[in-house]
């Protein structure tokens, strides 16, 4: 695991917008090789629009994707274990998940896949624990009554699958999790415990996460951050890749 | 074409780097267009999966609903109220003209005259959408003859009336009929108005207070026959008293009927009102401001002599004025305030989804770069050649 400490969380964020900006240059996508990305599109029943203006206001109308290159969970779909099944075609489809960004609830979640949730699980149906219904309730004018009470979720062993795992974690009340994710043991009840068996993961967080970690730990990874910054330092962009092929004439990205 | 079946082969155009005016606010937005009206792109990306077949790049420009004039007499040597065999290219004219400065409708009007006038000039003028051959023609703005003596401003004392004892057919013998009438200019301190403004109310016309010496309460009970504008705030009526605010005092009036406030036409160049006293209406109800030209032949024309309807002016130089409002007030005034006066604020002066595409280009400092009518580029500012 890499663990990255910031200080606050919009140096958190930056830091893992630059490090999915450079897995994406370095895979070098192209017509025929798509670089796919991950998203824990957990989807509460009853109210997709507000799902689905969440992804277009925040991530879809700012880039230039082809609506036909986005799948997102169909929680109105008339048979809800087809349409997990069929999810999980299609990522196999896509040749597999990239890289899949996400972030932990203060249960130790990821996705929704609740304390408790089969750690090898799959795309599927999910009763939303309390915990989730409460930050939930933002999507829903914090109207609890209106928020759902389930939801469609790809399973931990689903994100195990991808070939890379990138977890935001900010804040204070998130600390605890944190530290049972990677200071304690493989726990189904603290799920992304999980991914202390996935070959490649980064945890990327603000100091306040940090707060029911060992000193010593802490002390580790922010001794390694000259190394890990590397890994955001800027590359050449694809589009100046291009230019520089034709004119030959080394120039550095400006970031 | 706007909507229909054929609205969803039609290509979809997608402004880019810019910012929009929606809900009062400048925001930075993409505006999406398809079929002459302004598109959803999250319906066109979740639900018909495309994305857009044009992009264009504003250059961070602001874009802005296109401007509304509610009252303009005329411009560029073109007389609204000069009865002429062929009053059609005046109009047609005038509103290509208008499109440099951003105006994508308008009402023609027309200012206290004879009979003859008004039965020859009104039929030729008919409601007409806009595009690339010039604004679109709202409907025409009749101010006079029907207003008050003290008050009658630049308008002919020969020509003005008041109502007789069946006053809406003598309002209906004086213009000749009222069919492509929008607004009607009246001073409701004259006997009969008010049935009158009932009469006009009920067709569907807007009826506006001006060039008038009424008290608060008679222009109150105006507004309860139904008046909803005020033409030319300030100018032709009496001065704000505080013992009797007069019309002005509408603006602040607690006797109008529920849910409605009062709009008010202001010329914001500087000349015929002082800034001080546009702000202060504009403060006192900043969502009834409604900027109009009431421009005149002249516009557009050198100085000199010209003629006003049966007046002629004299016009020395030119001027304009910003009020110091916010941005988005400002547009807001030129653009959404006259389309709500008029009932048209589903389609007209708004960047809504599903309202008409007639929008403007705007740098910085507000000068028109780009006037678009149903999407379709129909004016744009000639770049300085190198």
């Amino acid at each position: 695991m890499k663990l990255i400490i910031l200080d606050h969380y919009s140096q958190a964020s930056e830091w893992a917008a630059k490090y999915i900006r450079n897995r994406i240059i370095q895979f070098n996508p192209g017509p025929d090789k798509y670089f796919t990305l991950g998203l824990p599109t957990g989807l509460p029943r009853d109210h997709p629009e507000s799902y689905h203006s969440f992804m277009w206001n925040n991530f879809f109308k700012h880039i230039d994707i082809h609506p036909e290159n986005t799948h997102i969970l169909d929680g109105n779909a008339a048979d809800l274990q087809a349409e997990c099944d069929a999810f999980e075609e299609k990522i196999k489809a896509a040749g597999g998940i990239e890289l899949f960004v996400g972030g932990i609830g203060p249960d130790g979640h990821i996705a929704f896949n609740e304390p408790g949730s089969s750690l090898v699980s799959r795309t599927r149906v999910k009763t939303l624990a309390m915990d989730t219904i409460l930050a939930n309730a933002r999507f829903f004018d914090g109207d609890l009554a209106k928020v759902p009470t389930m939801a469609l979720t790809v399973g931990v062993g689903t994100v195990m699958d991808a070939r890379e795992v990138m977890i935001l974690i900010t804040g204070a009340h998130k600390a605890f999790a944190l530290y049972k994710a990677i200071e304690e043991g493989v726990n189904h009840m603290w799920t992304v415990s999980a991914f202390q068996q996935h070959p490649r993961t980064v945890f990327v967080c603000d100091e306040d996460a940090t707060l029911e970690l060992k000193v010593k730990t802490v002390k580790y990874f922010k001794g390694l951050m000259l190394v890990h910054n590397k890994l955001v330092d800027p590359l050449y962009s694809i589009k100046e890749k291009e230019i520089e092929k034709s004119q030959s004439s080394k120039k550095p990205y400006s970031d | 074409m706007r909507g229909g079946q054929g609205a969803a082969r039609a290509p979809v155009i997608q402004f880019t780097n810019c910012r929009i005016l929606r809900g009062g606010a400048l925001l930075r937005e993409d505006l999406w267009v398809r079929g002459g009206r302004i598109l959803d792109p999250e319906k066109l990306f979740f639900e018909e999966r495309r994305v857009a077949d044009e992009q264009r790049d504003c250059g961070g420009c602001i874009l802005a609903p296109g401007f509304i004039d509610v009252q303009i007499n005329g411009g560029f040597g073109v007389d609204f109220s000069q009865a002429s065999e062929d009053v059609g290219s005046g109009v047609a004219l005038v509103a290509r003209r208008i499109l440099s400065h951003g105006v994508t409708s308008f009402c023609p009007t027309l200012v206290t005259s004879p009979l003859e006038v008004y039965h020859k000039v009104l039929p030729q003028i008919p409601v007409k959408s806009g595009g690339p051959h010039g604004a679109g023609v709202l409907g025409v703005h009749l101010e006079g003859p029907f207003i008050s003596r003290e008050k009658r401003g630049a308008h002919p004392e020969a020509h003005l009336r008041s109502f007789e004892a069946d006053a809406f057919q003598d309002v209906l013998a004086t213009y000749g009929g009222l069919d492509n009438v929008r607004i009607v200019t009246l001073a409701p301190e004259l006997g009969h108005s008010q049935e009158v403004i009932r009469a006009l109310t009920a067709l569907g016309i807007c009826v506006s207070l001006g060039h008038s010496v009424a008290d608060l309460g008679t222009a109150e009970e105006a507004v309860q026959s139904g008046a909803t504008f005020i033409t030319h705030l300030f100018n032709a009526m009496l001065p704000f008293h505080h013992r009797d605010p007069g019309i002005v005092g509408l603006l602040t009036s607690d006797r109008l009927p529920a849910g409605r406030h009062i709009f008010y036409g202001m010329i914001a160049d500087g000349i015929h009102t002082n800034p001080a006293a546009l702000r202060i209406a504009h403060r006192a109800h900043p969502k009834g401001l409604v900027l109009v030209t009431d421009a005149v032949p002249a516009l557009g024309l050198g100085n000199g002599r010209h003629t006003l309807g049966q007046q002629e002016v004299e016009v020395d130089g030119l001027t304009a004025y910003v009020a110091g409002c916010s941005v988005e007030s400002a547009l807001e005034a030129a653009s959404l305030h006259p389309a709500q006066l008029l009932g048209l604020e589903k389609r007209k002066g708004t960047l809504d989804f599903g309202a008409d595409a007639d929008f403007v280009v705007l740098d910085d400092s507000l000068h028109v770069r780009a006037t678009y009518i149903s999407g379709e580029l129909v004016w744009q500012v000639e770049e300085a050649r190198p």
